[in-house]
């Protein structure tokens, strides 16, 4: 920088601070040289005013107002020379109109988080009880984001290769078990990376990390007493802030290094990062809400509200935020480029995304500006959006969320159509075969990479739990069994809960190979859910929110105690990466168009060539032809995947492969382990090549080669 | 925050004392950096080093550039539990050779 700038010196003081007129450009606090700018918007405030802390003091050290040639437009920006930037905690105060029934919340007695601010103080250490008498909660702390990647970059796999793990930061390493150096943290989900390589994920998305208040909410189970806690953070507090808490270095304030440190490390192994974000509520709730930031800055902007000024509730948790206003737009994009550019994120997953869908009043947008702006921008290029497409407002669009080429959904039919066939409900047939073709039907023309295939994921029940329970068991959470979804489409193999009978153990353990198996072998992308594959439990809670225990941990112990479920998802996991053909990105065709001599996906019943679409069918069978992989540019082997969920064994008899190759059996969910999977390559010839016997609620797996 | 140095035997001893932040950061640098010369072979003392701010650990990290961009090395010597571990966590450990004590860093500069 060349030491001639003529803009680094005061030109006002206040109260012994040196001040001059800032700029409005980056908002948020910016160190600039000689000083620190700050710029924050407001389009109905009267005035505003610059609240300084000492890091952790109960009172302000200084408040400077924004003087007025400070305003351009609605920004107010202003350079405070000389501050000891790492010591200083900053606020703002905004004066303006109260009047709630015109959507004015102004309250200049109230000390306002600054929405930009890149490191939040207040919750450092996750548990912490917080002095409730402090005057300003959530502070907005200064960085500097010159975090040295070296090399790294973005990793960019490709959709169609993914393979992802949905996961909580804290609840992956907290328990004991774990046996990292610091639990529950960033650092401790870094000191795990080779147990998710082993396991084969290529990306990990991680549940809210964005700054949320355990506290939020937080009280003592009426029966048990035990103290609730928001454990899963879908409740925003600062957008570009990552959660002090969950780091082991945030009492230092060195959050953000610690997560980039761990992101810089996943890349290195392979796997990409993915943020669960949630851009449809804040954690200021309802009227009765905190004011925390945006309330008090520009509330009438930044959230939508009733023609009488009170907070709509689409997002089923006290407010919504107004995404589709031009300045919440604004904000939105600068927090995802900022992710992107300055912690390297491969990927976003938007929680209840139709929300970002709603116009002002909260009307369904035939083409919101919002989704159009993120899939063209040019620094989120080339990472994957991913809507979680419905919200708590009724608005349901899985299949038909505003993609522009871009955006991939959560596929609930996935999910439910799975589950049914897999407990054995009838009339399933014909839509199982659209799911596991990467659900044609919904996607026509964003092909199979716009699924994400699911079975399990923190909504809901584990799979251990799918098949061990078929009513939801939430009464930890104090709500009277009330919350949580109580359809789930689950079984529970003929015993509620825990059980001591070797039979309802060995066919729970084979419902969860079937279905990973399943999940595997479906084109499109695959998520798993965190411990599912150590037959993770949560004793029947399929909303485990306000958990920070047992029920929101993963036991490691599982994984040596059902070491046999791991490997099987650790070979399921590599057999779907080693085998091209199941991972294609455009949609099968169910032509033969290399003259192969077979179409790229073949349909079959107990008998080759002969599917049962009737409503009572429970066996059905594909094959994909090795030729047509990847739109016939690459050879792979022949699959053949066979599904009983009918009660009895049956026969099936595999299509004929072309001359000189043999089936070789790489999965039989009935047998035990070490003959139930084969590693990739060490699969033995199937004895009798025409017929194969599946046991009850049986999945097999042929490759041809 | 104090530091101190000496050249012994062609290896440059510095010791600091003290808590490195943002207020003391930019002093360590003015004090470190004019003693990196060609080559220099540099054991930092931080046994007494009580706390390492995020701004400390910056200068810790530009201290070790300058170093080996001038083909020189440097090893830190004695580095309490919680700034190791906090080193760790944030990535600037893998920038640093450590020892446990003097002569074992003056061990390690010779390898």
């Amino acid at each position: 920088m060349p030491d001639t700038r003529i803009d680094t010196y005061p030109t006002h003081e206040y109260q012994g601070y040196k001040l001059r007129a800032g700029k409005p450009q980056p908002f948020g606090a910016t160190l600039v040289p000689g000083g620190v700018n700050f710029s924050v918007f407001s389009s109905h405030a009267t005035s505003c005013t610059l609240v300084l802390f000492e890091k952790h003091a109960p009172e302000p050290i200084a408040e400077i107002p924004f003087y007025n040639e400070f305003r351009i437009g609605n920004v107010y920006a202003m350079t405070v020379f000389d501050l000891p930037y790492e010591n200083i905690e900053y606020g703002f105060r905004f004066d303006g109109p109260w009047n709630p029934q015109q959507g004015h919340w102004f309250d200049k007695t109230k000390i306002l988080m600054d929405p930009y601010a890149k490191v939040i103080g207040g919750r450092d250490v996750w548990g912490q009880t917080p002095d409730w008498n402090n005057i300003y909660h959530h502070r907005a702390r200064l960085i500097v984001d010159d975090y040295d990647w070296e090399n790294d970059q973005p990793l960019e796999i490709p959709m169609e290769d993914m393979v992802i793990y949905e996961m909580h930061v804290r609840g992956f390493t907290r328990q004991p078990s774990s046996n990292v150096h610091n639990p529950g943290t960033f650092n401790g989900l870094r000191e795990k990376i080779p147990y998710l390589k082993e396991l084969g994920i290529n990306c990990v998305e991680l549940m809210p990390i964005y700054e949320f208040d355990e506290f939020e909410n937080s009280r003592k189970h009426p029966d048990t007493g035990e103290l609730l806690l928001n454990f899963w953070g879908y409740s925003t507090v600062g957008f570009f802030a990552p959660k002090a808490g969950f780091a082991a270095t945030g009492k230092f304030g060195m959050q953000a290094d610690e997560l980039k440190t761990l992101i810089k490390e996943l890349h290195a192994n392979g796997i990409e990062v993915m943020l669960d974000v949630v851009f449809n509520h804040t954690a200021e709730g309802n009227e009765h809400g905190p004011y925390i930031s945006f309330r008090g800055i520009d509330n009438k902007v930044y959230y939508i509200l009733t023609p009488e000024g009170y907070y709509y509730n689409f997002s089923g948790t006290g407010n919504t935020l107004n995404c589709n206003n031009p300045i919440v737009r604004g904000i939105v994009l600068d927090c995802l480029r900022y992710w992107t550019a300055e912690y390297h994120i491969d990927g976003f997953r938007f929680d209840l995304a139709s929300i970002l869908g709603r116009d002002q009043n909260g009307a369904p947008l035939p083409n919101p500006p919002l989704l159009e702006q993120l899939a063209f921008d040019p620094i989120l290029a080339k990472v994957k959006l991913i809507a979680e497409a419905w919200d708590a407002g009724g608005l349901y669009q899985v299949g038909s969320f505003p993609a522009y080429g871009r955006w991939a959904e959560w596929n609930g039919r996935y999910r439910d159509t799975v589950r049914r066939w897999l407990k054995g409900d009838d009339d399933l047939v014909i839509e199982l075969a659209q799911r596991i073709m990467g659900s044609p039907d919904m996607y026509a023309a964003r092909g199979p990479i716009a699924s994400i295939n699911f079975i399990t994921c923190h909504d809901g029940f584990t799979l251990m739990d799918l098949f061990s329970y078929n009513n939801k068991n939430n009464w930890a959470n104090g709500e009277n069994n009330n919350d949580g979804n109580s359809d789930n489409d689950s079984w529970n193999c003929g015993w509620e809960g825990e059980s001591s009978d070797p039979n309802v153990n060995s066919l729970r353990q084979r419902q969860i190979k079937n279905a990973v198996a399943l999940l595997m072998v479906s084109q499109g992308v695959p998520m798993i859910l965190m411990g599912d594959e150590a037959g993770r439990t949560q004793w029947g809670n399929n909303n485990t929110y306000c958990h920070d225990n047992e029920l929101g941990w993963f036991d490691w112990t599982l994984v040596e105690k059902n070491a046999d479920l791991v490997q099987f998802f650790q070979h399921i996991i590599n057999f779907r990466r080693s085998h091209p053909v199941l991972r294609n990105r455009f949609h099968l065709s169910q032509r033969d168009y290399v003259g192969s001599g077979y179409p790229d996906i073949s349909w079959h019943g107990t008998e080759a060539g002969q599917p049962d679409w009737s409503e009572a069918a429970r066996a059905l069978a594909f094959m994909l032809c090795g030729k047509h992989a990847r739109g016939g540019k690459v050879h792979d082997d022949y699959i053949y995947v066979a599904m009983n969920s009918y009660w009895d064994a049956l026969w099936f008899h595999p299509p004929q492969l072309p001359s000189g190759m043999k089936w070789h059996i790489a999965v039989n969910t009935m047998m035990t382990s070490g003959q139930d999977i084969y590693p990739v390559g060490s699969e033995p010839v199937l004895e009798v090549q025409d017929a194969i016997m599946l046991g009850n609620r049986s999945t097999v797996i042929l490759v041809g080669r | 925050m104090e530091v101190y140095s000496e050249e012994r035997d062609g290896v440059v001893m510095v010791a600091i004392e003290g808590e490195v932040d943002g207020s003391s950061a930019s002093l360590l640098k003015d004090k470190i950096l004019p003693l990196i010369t060609e080559n220099c072979r540099m054991l930092i003392d931080m046994n007494q080093v009580s706390f390492m701010s995020s701004a400390g650990l910056r200068i810790m990290l530009l201290i070790s550039r300058e170093i080996t961009q001038t083909s020189g090395e440097v090893v830190l010597v004695g580095l309490l539990p919680e700034i190791h571990d906090a080193m760790d966590a944030t990535g600037f450990l893998k920038y640093f050779k450590l020892a446990d004590s003097f002569e074992a860093g003056v061990e390690v500069l010779s390898n």
